[in-house]
């Protein structure tokens, strides 16, 4: 699960169209909370384990939190300054690490991008580094054995596919509607198992991850330039929709 | 050697677009523009890649998309880019060639950019435009690995014709068997409609309080001669309408010349589907909503009052 703040507290200096994230707080993405949601319903079905796996800043003990009161069973978090500025490889790379560390695993579930970048390379990249299949953009999932069987979505069309497991899983947000954590679960949560890892305990080396080693430089990251018009009525239904009808007459937008 | 643009798409419709701006790139950087051709195909609109700047077709015989996974198609690619093959990956981003990219970037160690909406060469570097934190901003980036992967939205580009000398090339590659077996492909249902390319959209957001309310908002785009379109909640959740019509970052995204938003507060993650609109339109009770920031023009007012009134007043027009 990836720590993201909360975009929709961002706000756009008006000068530079600079976005201000100084400040803001940070949680887990929804699509991260779709794939948190599947494997505590396999939980409930089949005798599985759910860890929660996270890499990010400080706080992210805190936010791991929710994840736990979820119904994950443990958390293994990544903090490591080193780690700020990670391209998506060395991001996966110290997942991918991080898995091999907790052990051996039959689903690796991610959402179908994180909530800020929406990248949706972790997956596949993990998936290439462990050499396992991947099924991406999953909206249903049965398991049997050890075979699952997964409901895709894809353009215009679902798609029903078979894979042994292990495998790596994205799931969209159709495949279940997260749960709010109880409160006796919430109270609980902070007793549950957390490991908290630096890049050492994982073996790598530092000055192979973070932004020193990242494959993309960002030039420039700014709010689009809006060059909108603004016009907006206010007052008497009647008035206000006479001038809109006018207003996109003259636009030529109605024929 | 001349370092190379790969264009990749599984649809002819996708690798006309990419390569119309693969073309202009290839120009500027002086590189070679190819394209990769999923099975045995030499038909005439595989023959118009040529058309459009593809200075050579590759061919691989025996591999034909809608059998292809994501892992057997990045093993394809990457046989083909690795080493000395071409520098420069340009993937239609559709849900597999993005699963895709993500893989044979992964296999090249190459540094890659997904669900890129804009492409430039400026000085010596190709600088990619994509979206950032939800929408709220858009990046612009350069990839510092020799290899570079980069998906790029469809659409983004309108495929024009610039027609080179190019020929077939066929490459037999072994293609391991799939670890995933595809056992049904079934159409979604709803009435598959392609709101993309409608020229005017109604989109209609949780302001709607019931299902029924839908036939007025039916009659606003109809009149307008447009689509119908919703944000996430109205079809993930209420499904109240089809998905098909679901506009936002994981739905479609809409270049429309008007665009009406109904009852949509304005969540960049629906607004970034209808931010390319030539003109957009709100209507929200909440003077406060998003919407309105990104609005050319907008009523400040209930949607069952305003829009009964603006059917009344767009009819009297016809008369």
């Amino acid at each position: 699960m990836k720590q993201v703040v909360d975009l929709q507290q961002i706000r756009i200096k008006r000068d530079t169209r600079e976005p201000v994230l100084e400040g803001l707080p940070v949680l887990f993405g929804d699509f991260d909370k779709n794939a948190l949601e599947e494997a505590v319903k396999i939980k409930e079905t089949h005798a599985a384990k759910v860890t929660v796996l996270s890499v990010g800043s400080g706080k992210l003990k805190d936010t791991v939190l929710e994840a736990l009161a979820m119904g994950a069973d443990e958390a293994c978090i990544v903090v490591d300054l080193a780690c700020e500025g990670s391209d998506t490889g060395a991001s996966a790379l110290t997942l991918a690490k991080a898995i091999a560390k907790i052990g051996a695993f039959d689903l690796i579930l991610v959402g179908e991008g994180s909530a800020d970048n929406y990248s949706g390379q972790i997956g596949s990249r993990i998936a290439e580094i462990l050499n396992i299949p991947q099924v991406t953009y999953v909206r249903e999932l049965s398991i049997e054995g050890n075979t699952i069987t997964a409901v895709r979505d894809v353009e215009g069309a679902l798609e029903v596919v078979k894979g042994q497991m292990p495998l790596v899983i994205s799931v969209t947000s159709e495949i279940n509607k997260p749960r709010r954590a109880p409160l006796a679960q919430i109270l609980r949560a902070s007793r549950k198992p957390l490991k908290s890892w630096t890049l050492s305990d994982l073996g790598i080396d530092p000055s192979k991850v973070g932004s020193g080693t990242s494959a993309i430089q960002v030039v420039t990251n700014l709010a689009p330039q809006q060059e909108r018009k603004g016009v907006i009525f206010e007052g008497d239904v009647d008035e206000t929709a006479g001038k809109l009808v006018d207003a996109l007459r003259k636009e030529g937008a109605l024929q | 050697m001349t370092p190379g643009i790969l264009v990749c798409s599984e649809t002819d419709e996708g690798a006309l677009e990419l390569l119309t701006k693969g073309h202009e790139l290839a120009k500027q950087l002086n590189f070679e523009l190819s394209a990769v051709v999923l099975g045995d195909r030499n038909d005439k609109t595989v023959q118009s890649y040529f058309e459009y700047g593809a200075q050579k077709a590759l061919v691989i015989p025996n591999s034909s998309f809608g059998a292809l996974d994501a892992e057997t198609y990045a093993n394809l690619l990457h046989e083909i880019a690795k080493d000395n093959g071409p520098d420069i990956l340009l993937i239609r981003s559709s849900r597999l060639g993005k699963e895709t990219a993500g893989r044979v970037a992964q296999k090249l160690q190459a540094g890659c950019i997904t669900d890129a909406i804009g492409l430039n060469v400026k000085g010596q570097d190709l600088v990619v435009d994509r979206y950032a934190l939800g929408g709220n901003t858009i990046s612009s980036e350069i990839i510092k690995t020799e290899k570079k992967v980069i998906s790029i939205m469809p659409r983004t580009f309108e495929a024009q014709k610039s027609p080179v000398q190019g020929k077939f090339e066929k490459i037999d590659l072994k293609i391991p068997p799939q670890r995933i077996q595809l056992v049904e492909r079934r159409k979604k249902l709803g009435e598959s409609v392609n709101i993309e390319s409608a020229e005017t959209l109604v989109c209609v957001g949780k302001g709607i309080s019931n299902k029924e309310d839908l036939t007025m908002m039916t009659e606003l785009s109809t009149l307008l001669k447009g689509e119908l379109g919703c944000t996430r909640a109205l079809s993930s959740d209420y499904h109240w309408i089809s998905e098909d019509r679901m506009v936002g970052i994981s739905g479609k995204r809409c270049k429309p010349k008007l665009n009406v938003s109904v009852g949509v507060s304005g969540q960049i993650q629906h607004t970034v589907g209808v931010m390319s609109s030539k003109l957009i339109v709100a209507i929200n009770k909440d003077k406060e909503a998003p919407i309105f920031k990104i609005a050319d023009y907008g009523i400040v007012g209930d949607l069952y009052q305003v829009v009964p009134k603006l059917i009344q007043k767009i009819k009297s027009l016809g008369t």
